[in-house]
């Protein structure tokens, strides 16, 4: 699925990466708890979150994010954005609840990370 | 048998600056871009190094981190003076925190940090003296025939 097809299925308002929506996701996570993207995420993840502070564009970059995708309606702070351009990371803000954003992206086919954290030789 | 150098750079992050809270691992991340580290290792290398920075920020009252690069090996080791761990198997144990609530609202403080890093590495050694501080030594091999 298309970040774009995704952007119309979630409703979701792009705040940074119009020109990126042609990219393909093929698994995403949620998490407020930046440990445990960290611990859990994978490269070329789809991020799903309600941390709005920067912290959640930082953890993106580290991990190798696709994208990200607020829910509740939150949005990143302004160091959030600034970041998000310079490292060419994609974030859309969705009014939908984390819950619903989960499952309409799940019934849509796509899988969530796997429970294998990202570690050596795995 | 320490190689020739490749890179040796330093970095001070300081304790409760949350505003800064992972700029150092961010550039570092884009020197071993630029170096042509192995993608692999450069994802578990900035995963263990932002962990190990959160922890200065959120626990530390200045901390700092000594990037080594040789042919064999990416080295990080990372000094602060803080507060120290007590007890380091509790500290280790994945889900045990001592975090503060500000903490969590910054989406950290979990519990995940040290037993991520060490999971992360392919060396990992923690010595903390309560009171003084913590130093990490966090080291990845860049020959294959070093890793496991």
């Amino acid at each position: 699925m298309t970040l774009k097809e995704i952007k119309e299925l979630l409703q979701a308002e792009v705040i940074v990466g119009e020109d990126k929506l042609d990219i393909e996701i093929t698994f995403a996570g949620g998490s407020d708890l930046m440990s445990d993207v960290l611990a859990f995420g994978k490269p070329g993840i789809l991020l799903l979150t309600g941390l709005s502070n920067s912290q959640s564009v930082r953890t993106a970059n580290i991990i190798d994010a696709k994208a990200i995708i607020y829910v509740r309606g939150k949005k990143p702070d302004a160091e959030g954005i600034e970041l998000a351009r310079e490292k060419g990371i994609p974030l859309l803000s969705t009014k939908l609840m984390m819950y619903a954003t989960c499952g309409l992206l799940f019934s849509h086919g796509i899988p969530g990370v796997s429970d294998l954290s990202y570690i050596k030789q795995r | 048998m320490s190689g020739e150098h490749v890179l040796s750079q330093q970095f001070e992050i300081m304790g409760g600056d949350f505003g800064n809270a992972g700029k150092a691992s961010t550039s570092i991340k884009e020197i071993l871009k630029e170096i042509g580290i192995e993608p692999s290792i450069i994802i578990r290398a900035s995963i263990a190094l932002y962990e190990a920075e959160m922890n200065i920020v959120m626990y530390a009252q200045r901390g700092k981190v000594f990037l080594n690069i040789t042919p064999e090996k990416l080295q990080f080791k990372i000094e602060d003076r803080g507060p120290g761990i007590g007890n380091i198997d509790l500290a280790m144990k994945e889900g045990f925190s001592t975090a503060t609530d500000k903490m969590r609202e910054m989406g950290f403080g979990a519990g995940m940090g040290l037993p991520n890093i060490k999971k992360n590495a392919d060396h990992f050694e923690i010595i903390s003296i309560p009171e003084k501080g913590t130093t990490l030594d966090i080291t990845f091999h860049l020959n294959k025939k070093g890793r496991q």
